[in-house]
């Protein structure tokens, strides 16, 4: 039932103490997070070429169970581009991507392939995806936008699918507008909506795009709360944001991406307070600066 | 302060229910506007209208015994009209579906076949195609009797015209919304029905209205053909009698009130459309 985002169960949390593994993303001989669990996504060697534009220069990342991971970077740097070949709404030009043990390999020759295909969307029901300009469908109202792909793709009853959206429109807190359409709702209500989309499909991972991005500033708060609460209940997700106070709150790890390359990552302290890399720190310096 | 000397000092209270007055002014103004505009629009018209009339009548050119005894046979060709356009725009548009289809489609042997079509029908005159249907068709043993030879011509017609509005129509569909339709991991076809379609098809419902008012008046072209709708009913009996002018004027005057009728509804329905979903 919360497969989506199971909260912590105490009986199988993994011994406290354990070391981080190589590759996990935290310093080495560093102590993972208690609440981690094991590894469900591994990205291995993603690259990506837009013509003669190299935007991914080979990139592995790894996420654990009910883990929170952020990346954060100029605009250009990938980040966006690497969220979106997670879940092969871009085809990498190479590369890996396992989500829940489903493995498939960027095969850019034979991309429209059915049988290429045909893993793809198995995977993507894997993973739920939030965009920054919400893409809800504007002739549905919200329940409608719920219940579209779980009756459709997940082959759940009308009543089914209906308690489970209203379970989830309640979680972001906007079950009394399960019948407006998305043209009356705000776009804090829109994106939370969104959010409620993507959790119907109770999926393993949730990819957030830069989801504050195209917001009023007075309606960020609102999302980057329903964001937090998921992280908390131990949803796994790996989000691409500018908001370094919400990542310093919410995040587990925090990835710094430049050039398309993974230049620095860790825990949120570190990466936020402490970077060791000067890249990192300008582009904290600046960043900061801009923000005031 | 303000609120304390009310009573007396109401000319330094806060302005804003002072303000009411000036907006009220402001309102009834652009209401006598609106109503001034439309009795003078709907004035025009009458005098228009009057001045052609009394013309035509002062001339000689219309009497009233012919018209009665004529009027209803020429009048009796609606049905035929309105069956042929709509029977010929239902055509159309399943045909501008496919059409649509093939030229949005990445097979090179679908997309050569509907462009072909497209280029084919649009390069051809339409009476051609009408007289082709009706009378070059039957030498190669395909007989129609005259009305489904005209809906098949004015359809396919149409249907090619239609295919380019129908797949704008399908292109203008943000992609986000296949995006995030394939986030989910819906199959392109469900894709296509469930979120492409219902989106095209309110962008597509203006210009497939004014394709309909079109055709309204293209199947007077299936006159040609015998088929016995307003246009041949009056020019049988205005050629019969030498009374072109009442006949013809009869025959314009029913299809401009039958295209007038549909824009009415067509506005209706976009307002309606409009509402539900911006």
């Amino acid at each position: 039932m919360t497969a989506a985002h199971p909260l912590p169960d105490p009986a199988q949390q993994p011994p406290t103490g354990r070391l981080a593994p190589l590759g996990s993303g935290y310093p080495e001989g560093s102590v993972l997070p208690a609440r981690l669990g094991e590894l469900i996504v591994r990205a291995e060697g993603l690259h990506k070429w837009f013509g003669d534009n190299h935007v991914l220069r080979g990139v592995d990342l790894e996420v654990r169970q009910r883990e929170a991971v952020m990346c954060i970077g100029r605009s250009g740097s990938g980040k966006t581009t690497l969220l979106r070949c997670i879940n092969f709404l871009e085809e990498p030009t190479a590369g890996t991507v396992e989500i829940d043990g489903l493995r498939v390999a960027a095969d850019p020759l034979h991309e429209r392939s059915r049988h290429h295909q045909e893993q793809i969307r198995q995977m993507r029901m894997r993973a739920g995806m939030v965009f920054q300009d919400f893409n809800l469908w504007p002739h549905m109202t919200a329940i409608g936008n719920c219940i579209e792909a779980p009756i459709r793709v997940r082959g759940l009853s009308t009543r089914d699918a209906v308690e489970v959206a209203e379970r989830y429109l309640g979680k972001v807190g906007l079950l009394d507008k399960r019948d407006e359409y998305p043209s009356r709702l705000s776009g804090g209500q829109k994106q939370r909506v969104a959010i409620a989309r993507a959790l119907c499909m109770e999926p393993k991972l949730l990819l957030f795009d830069e989801p504050t991005s195209a917001l009023d500033p007075e309606l960020i708060g609102e999302v980057l709360n329903v964001m937090e609460e998921l992280a908390h209940e131990g949803a796994t997700m790996i989000v691409v944001t500018h908001e370094m106070h919400f990542a310093r709150e919410a995040a587990d790890r925090v990835v710094f991406l430049e050039e398309g390359r993974i230049i620095e990552q860790g825990p949120p302290e570190q990466v936020l307070n402490d970077p060791q890399d000067e890249r990192t720190r300008q582009f904290l310096r600046r960043f900061l600066a801009h923000a005031g | 302060m303000a609120g304390g000397g009310g009573a007396q000092g109401t000319e330094f209270t806060l302005d804003v229910p002072r303000r009411a007055p000036i907006v009220e002014r402001i309102t009834s103004a652009r209401r006598r506007a609106r109503v001034l505009f439309r009795i003078q629009f709907a004035a025009v018209w009458l005098i228009l209208i009057t001045l052609i009339v009394v013309g035509l009548y002062a001339g000689g050119r219309i009497e009233p015994d012919w018209l009665g005894r004529n009027a209803p046979f020429i009048l009796g060709g609606i049905g035929i009209t309105i069956l042929v356009s709509i029977a010929s725009i239902v055509l159309a548009t399943f045909m501008a579906l496919i059409g649509a289809l093939g030229r949005l489609s990445t097979n090179a042997i679908v997309y050569a076949v509907s462009s072909f079509y497209v280029s084919l029908v649009r390069g051809t005159p339409l009476l051609v195609q009408i007289y082709i249907v009706f009378f070059a068709l039957p030498q190669l043993g395909i007989v129609l009797d005259p009305i489904p030879s005209g809906i098949v011509a004015l359809g396919f017609n149409y249907g090619a015209y239609m295919t380019e509005i129908f797949r704008a129509g399908i292109q203008a569909v943000p992609h986000g919304q296949v995006e995030a339709a394939h986030a989910v991991g819906m199959p392109d076809r469900l894709i296509f029905r469930r979120i492409v379609l219902p989106q095209a098809v309110r962008i597509v419902i203006p210009a497939v209205g004014n394709e309909f008012i079109a055709m309204i008046k293209d199947s007077s072209l299936v006159s040609v053909i015998t088929v016995q709708e307003l246009l041949w009913r009056a020019r049988n009996v205005g050629t019969r009698d030498a009374r072109s002018i009442q006949a013809f004027l009869v025959a314009a005057l029913v299809y401009w009130i039958l295209t007038i009728i549909f824009s009415i509804f067509q506005e209706r329905l976009e307002r309606r459309l409009a509402r539900s979903d911006r």
